[in-house]
This record gives C-alpha cells, sequence and structure tokens, in this order.
C-alpha cells in the first residue's frame, strides 16, 4: 500500500516528460506506442506478476518492436488489489496519459473493473494475469483479450485429474472474492459433474490471511478426501506449507499454482503437487530460448506463465499494430482487439495459438507434477509432464460461456 | 459426536489451540509494546517492522554465517535490539517532551522505510526458514494433530511473558523502572540515569518483538509483509488489554487468540473483523481498557 503512492507519482512524473518530448517529434514520426503493465508490485502477488511482469513487456518490446521501427514506450503500477484504485489509474492512464493496452492485472476482482473502463474507452485489456472465467463469459467485452489461464481451465485440468483418480468428495479453502468464488464455482462443476459432491468449504478473509491452519483443520474434520485450494501466490504457499505441518493426509489440491509459488515452497514441501499451467520455462527449445533471453535481463529468474503471458500478448499486439499502422492501432481499441482475433499468435512462450470470438486465448494446458529434491537436478527444474490438454479441450467451449458477444 | 452449536467439539478443542498459538505472539508483542508505551510514552508503529526483521536477522544467521535456530532465539533479539537502541539514541530521543502524535508518526515512517526496503531486496513472497531439527515433526494431542513447533511456541512465549512481567514486577530494575514511569524527574534525582533507562527499555521492547519474530520465522515464510499483518491486531490487544499495562497485555493476547480461533469455525468470513468488535465493546463499557486505570 504504502511504496505505491511513490511508485504512481514517479510514474506520473516519467509520463509526464513523456507527453512533453513526443510533440517536438510528431510532425516527423508516427506516435508512440504506450503499454501499462499494471500489476501487483507490492503484495502477494508480486512474485508471480510484479517488477518480473514490467521485465517480459521490455522483452516483447526489444524482441520485435525495435526491429519494426515502432516507438513504445512502457509504464508501470501497482493496483494494490483494490478495484477502485486499478481503475482509477487505468483511466488516468486512457485518458490523461495515452496508453493503448492495459497488461497484466493479477487480481480477478481488478481484472473485470478494468476490462470495464477499456470498453468505456475504447482501449484494449490484455487480461495475463487474472484468473476469472467471467472475463470470457458473462462479462466479457470486445475490447479484453484474456490470454494466460482461467478458473475454467484449472479445474477441469487439476480438478478432473483429481476426481479421475478417486477424489470425489471435496472441501473448499477459498480466497473470498472473484477469484476463488470463480475458481470454486468452477471446480465443483467439474466435481459434482463427475459424481464427486462438495461437503463444505471456508471463505478466508483475503488479502491479509496469513495463518490457514484453523480453516485446514475445519477440512480435515469434515471428511472429504481432497482439500480444494482456491487461492493463489503466499496464501497457497502459506496453506500447503501448514497442511504438511499439520500432518493432514488427505490430498491437498492446489488449483492455481505457479512456479514462483513452488519456488517459495521448495522441493521438500511441494514435491508431488499436481498441479496445471500454460507455459513452463522448461518445456521446449522454443521455451528455453525465451527464459534464456529473459535471465539476462533478470538473473536467477525464471517467468511464471502470468509474465510469460505479458511478453506474449504485448508480442501478439505489436504484430498486429505492425500490420494495421501506429496511427490506426491507437485510434480504435476494439478494431485492433478485432484484427488480434484475425492473426494467428505465434510466440516463443505458448507456441502457435488463436484468439477466440469471445477473447479467449486458445492453447494447450499441461498437467505437472512437481519434483522431489531427488528427481530434481538443479535450480528451477521442478515440473515433469503428467499430460497435456490439446488446445481445443483446454478452456470452456464457446457456447457455455454466456459471453453476450457470440450471437447464437 | 458431541457438538456444540452444530460444530463437533473435538473440532473446538483444536480451534483453541491454534488460537493460544497465535495469542502467543499477540501476547508477546503486545507486552513489548506496553513496556515502551509505558516508559517512552512512545507508540511504537515501527514494532510489526521490528518483529519481522527479528525473523529476517535469524534466516540471515542461518543461510550466511550457519548459526542455528537456538543460538539465534538469543543472538537475533541482541542484534535487533541494538538496532532500536541505535533507533532511540539518533531519532525517537528527540521527540521526548511532545506529543504522542509526533512519535506516532515517526515510527511509521520507519516501519514503512524498513518494510518497503525489505520487500525491494527480498520481493513479497520472502524465504523459507526450516523448522529446527528438534522441533519438527507432530505432536498428537488426541483430538488433532499439532506441530511439535507450535506447542514449543506457546511454552517459549509464556515463558518470555513470565519472565518479563517477573523482572518488572518483582525485580529492583523493574521498581526503577516502573518509578521512573511515575515520575522520571524524581527518579534522576535519585542519581539513576533516565535517559539511559529509557534507551535499554526501547531496546529491550525491540528485542522483545525480535523474539517473537524468530519463533515465528519457521510458522509461515519469513516475509516482509508478516509485521504488517499482525501489528493492527497488536494494537487492538495493547488497548483492550489497558494502555501501558502488562499483564493486561499478556492476558488479553491470548484471550484474542482464542476468540479469533472460535470465529474462525463459526464465521470464518468475520474473522479478521472480530477482534475489533471486541475492541468497540470493551472501549464503550471501558474507556481504559480491561486492566487499564482510568487517568
Amino acid at each position: 500500500m504504502r511504496l505505491t503512492r511513490r511508485e504512481l507519482m514517479g510514474s506520473a512524473a516519467a509520463a509526464a516528460a513523456a507527453t512533453i518530448l513526443p510533440v517536438g517529434r510528431a510532425r516527423a514520426q508516427t506516435p508512440t506506442i504506450k503499454l501499462g503493465v499494471l500489476t501487483d508490485l507490492s503484495g502477494p502477488y508480486k512474485d508471480l506478476g510484479g517488477p518480473v511482469a514490467v521485465d517480459c513487456a521490455r522483452l516483447a518490446v526489444a524482441d520485435y518492436a525495435a526491429a519494426k521501427g515502432i516507438a513504445v514506450e512502457i509504464v508501470q503500477a501497482d493496483h494494490q488489489n483494490k478495484p477502485d484504485v486499478g481503475a482509477e489509474i487505468a483511466r488516468k492512464w486512457f485518458d490523461q496519459e495515452g496508453v493503448d493496452v492495459v497488461l497484466d492485472v493479477p487480481n480477478s476482482g481488478v481484472s473485470l473493473a478494468i476490462a470495464g473502463v477499456a470498453k468505456e474507452k475504447n482501449k484494449i485489456f490484455m487480461a495475463d494475469g487474472p484468473a476469472t472465467s467471467n472475463l470470457t463469459g458473462a462479462k466479457c467485452n470486445a475490447n479484453t483479450i484474456h490470454w494466460v489461464y482461467d478458473t475454467w481451465m484449472l479445474a477441469h485440468s487439476t480438478g478432473g485429474a483429481l476426481v479421475k483418480s478417486g477424489g470425489e468428495s471435496w472441501y473448499f479453502i477459498t480466497a473470498d472474492y472473484e477469484f476463488g468464488k470463480a475458481l470454486q464455482r468452477d471446480t465443483t462443476g467439474f466435481v459434482t459433474g463427475a459424481g464427486g459432491k462438495v461437503v463444505g468449504a471456508s471463505q478466508y478473509p483475503f488479502p491479509g490471511t496469513t495463518d490457514f491452519s484453523s480453516y485446514l483443520l475445519q477440512a480435515q474434520s469434515s471428511g472429504a478426501k481432497v482439500i480444494g485450494l482456491a487461492n493463489a501466490g503466499l496464501d497457497t504457499v502459506n496453506s500447503i506449507k501448514q497442511a504438511k505441518e499439520f500432518g493432514i493426509t488427505q490430498t491437498v489440491a492446489g488449483l492455481l499454482v505457479f512456479i514462483s509459488d513452488v519456488h517459495a515452497l521448495g522441493l521438500e514441501t511441494a514435491g508431488g503437487l499436481v498441479i496445471s499451467e500454460t507455459f513452463y520455462w522448461d518445456l521446449n527449445d522454443r521455451t528455453r530460448a525465451f527464459s534464456d533471453r529473459l535471465a539476462a535481463k533478470v538473473p536467477g529468474k525464471r517467468a511464471t506463465m502470468d509474465q510469460a503471458g505479458v511478453y506474449a500478448s504485448a508480442l501478439h499486439y505489436l504484430k498486429t499494430v505492425a500490420d494495421m499502422g501506429v496511427v490506426a492501432a491507437k485510434a480504435d481499441g476494439a478494431a485492433t482487439v478485432a484484427r488480434m482475433k484475425a492473426i494467428p499468435t505465434d510466440d516463443d512462450c505458448f507456441g502457435a495459438g488463436t484468439i477466440r470470438e469471445d477473447g479467449r486465448k486458445i492453447h494447450p494446458c499441461y498437467l505437472f507434477q512437481v519434483k522431489t529434491p531427488a528427481e530434481s537436478k538443479g535450480p528451477w527444474d521442478y515440473y515433469k509432464l503428467l499430460a497435456t490438454v490439446p488446445a481445443d479441450e483446454a478452456f470452456r467451449p464457446l457456447k457455455d460461456g454466456g459471453c453476450p458477444l457470440i450471437k447464437t | 459426536m458431541v457438538t456444540i452449536f452444530g460444530k463437533p467439539l473435538l473440532l473446538l478443542y483444536g480451534q483453541l489451540t491454534l488460537g493460544l498459538v497465535n495469542g502467543a505472539f499477540y501476547a508477546l508483542l503486545s507486552l513489548g509494546l506496553a513496556v515502551i508505551f509505558g516508559l517512552l510514552n512512545v507508540i511504537n508503529f515501527a514494532h510489526g517492522a521490528l518483529f519481522m526483521l527479528g525473523a529476517f536477522v535469524a534466516w540471515g544467521l542461518l543461510t550466511y554465517l550457519g548459526i542455528g535456530y537456538w543460538a539465534a532465539l538469543i543472538v537475533a533479539p541482541c542484534v535487533v535490539g541494538l538496532f532500536g537502541v541505535a533507533l532511540e539514541r539518533v531519532l525517537i530521543k528527540r521527540l521526548r517532551g511532545l506529543d504522542h502524535l509526533y512519535g506516532l508518526l515517526l515510527t511509521f515512517g520507519c516501519a514503512l522505510v524498513i518494510e518497503g526496503l525489505m520487500r525491494n531486496e527480498f520481493g513479497s513472497s520472502g524465504v523459507a526458514y526450516d523448522i529446527p531439527h528438534a522441533l519438527k515433526g507432530p505432536l498428537n494431542l488426541g483430538f488433532m494433530v499439532l506441530p511439535l513447533y507450535r506447542a514449543w511456541v506457546v511454552i517459549a512465549a509464556t515463558g518470555m511473558c513470565l519472565a518479563t512481567w517477573l523482572l518488572i514486577e518483582k525485580t529492583r530494575l523493574g521498581a526503577t523502572l516502573r518509578a521512573a514511569t511515575e515520575n522520571a524527574p524524581l527518579v534522576q534525582a535519585f542519581g539513576v540515569d533516565v535517559p539511559r533507562l529509557v534507551t535499554l527499555t526501547y531496546g529491550a521492547g525491540v528485542a522483545l518483538a525480535a523474539f517473537a519474530g524468530v519463533l515465528a520465522a519457521p510458522m509461515n515464510s519469513v516475509n516482509p509483509n508478516m509485521g504488517s499483518n499482525l501489528i493492527v491486531v497488536v494494537f487492538a490487544t495493547v488497548v483492550i488489554g489497558g494502555m501501558g499495562s502488562i499483564l493486561g497485555s499478556i492476558v488479553t493476547g491470548f484471550g484474542l487468540g482464542i476468540i479469533e480461533g472460535l470465529t474462525k469455525v463459526y464465521y470464518p468470513e468475520g474473522s479478521a473483523a472480530v477482534v475489533y468488535v471486541v475492541m468497540v465493546i470493551v472501549l464503550l463499557l471501558r474507556p481504559a481498557g480491561l486492566f487499564g486505570r482510568a487517568a
């Protein structure tokens, strides 16, 4: 909460300086494209998005825009996990600072607010961080693309795999806001659909909870076979750690686990977890090449799927800008998004893919198991691949989302 | 199965035990705050940050110097205590005689700076600190599995609270301290170096926070926000117990932990608010706090 005001002022000052500069050049050159990375710079999601997400946006610019001669500027801000703060920043960016695209936004509650602002101002929102499947469902709009993953995909992949292996009764420990509720809802759908049942749930205050032992004990006494963690980031780390300490023998299912969480937990504790991601640095030659380029900028870090998504979505946007021309791309957000949907995507992180009519980016989803310390061969060697959900099955079918953009 | 208001009794026992663990931290931290407030009249908002520093010093001792948990329990509070002494000498001392608010603002600012620097350095996920080998493993209480380490936390915290209470209430040093709280100029006239006493008291209060920090390090991840999550509840504890009351802080700390634990069973969404509800009720009925003396 505290750092932010300073950071905001810093970025505002930078933006003010930047708006002065282009005026002189404007006659001779095309205008500058402006990317705004709106992320969690101080809270529980800082490590899965945060400063590295900004570095990933820079990397996309370095990889593509420089060669094409597109002038790009990047600004950043902290949404503090508060929808009102996030919406306010986005409004200011769009209205006063000429930002064309908001990227990242790891927090579902904030993301729904930003999607609304992007639509209202006819700008673009590339949702890389948020999870809620409502972004491409009831709340979808023509200015938003949901890139990396969503609650339906997680529920389908991780939830489905666990139900199949015998976990038919569930207890949820849920972060009490949009994301947790959406994840619990979507997972419940798969559990009951497969003949299982949900015996209870604890919805804990978010943010600010660090001690989960109380909810874990309630889950334990419920007798459920699977404890589903409908939370993310630091909350998941603490939940898993404490489940281990309290000798909980039920399957603890991290429904959304990022590699930064595994890194924080250590393989001793995280080993054996079954999780779903759409990006892993050591998946193939292209992901490794991307990760090496990033490591050259940010030593000792591997990108989470959220951060990789910021790279890939920025890259695709810049390609579309090159295709449409800077002036046309800046003029109409919805038209640019429509163009982005028409052009197939291709990047080092997610490979070849497409963007669906409802704004859903389509790519495969991977079911991983976290390696034990004995299996891991070096730093960040964390996952082994269990299964791949093909791109056309990984996400909720278009007709089930209820997105108003889809005419049936 | 025996149930109370629809919840199994065994589950409630578990929650009560967990409440004791949380209460142990509330008690330890509010104790330090009460001591500092009693003598310095400073509302030490940096307490949470210093608690967090204690945990990080313990982590640093292990990572860089190979000094383990048991030694860290003593060394880390000393290191952070010295830091506190420096803080008092350099900054807080200059506010003597001014309104409470200045001390509050200064220490709040210190907390922001310390936390900001640590967040910049370590990120918000923080670092992991392993449970010491001797305290690993579960303790089966029949109604629940309590990690051995948490049982140790309750014992260590209770012991430390008792020791501090005895030191202040039953020893000559404690008597001097209490006298200085009542009337500093008079005590000074008796030849006691009050400014030094004040500095050392602040150092000791800070060391208590750091001790709690070391205790907390193996429980959750050691992260820069661990103090700010706790500090507001701890302030509520001090207010409910009665500003400056040592015994009040200890009893209230454990009591609030238990009340919070029970709320988590019956209405988890309200667990973050219950402490403040209690605070409002207590302030309405007893404005000086449960153990406080009316001014």
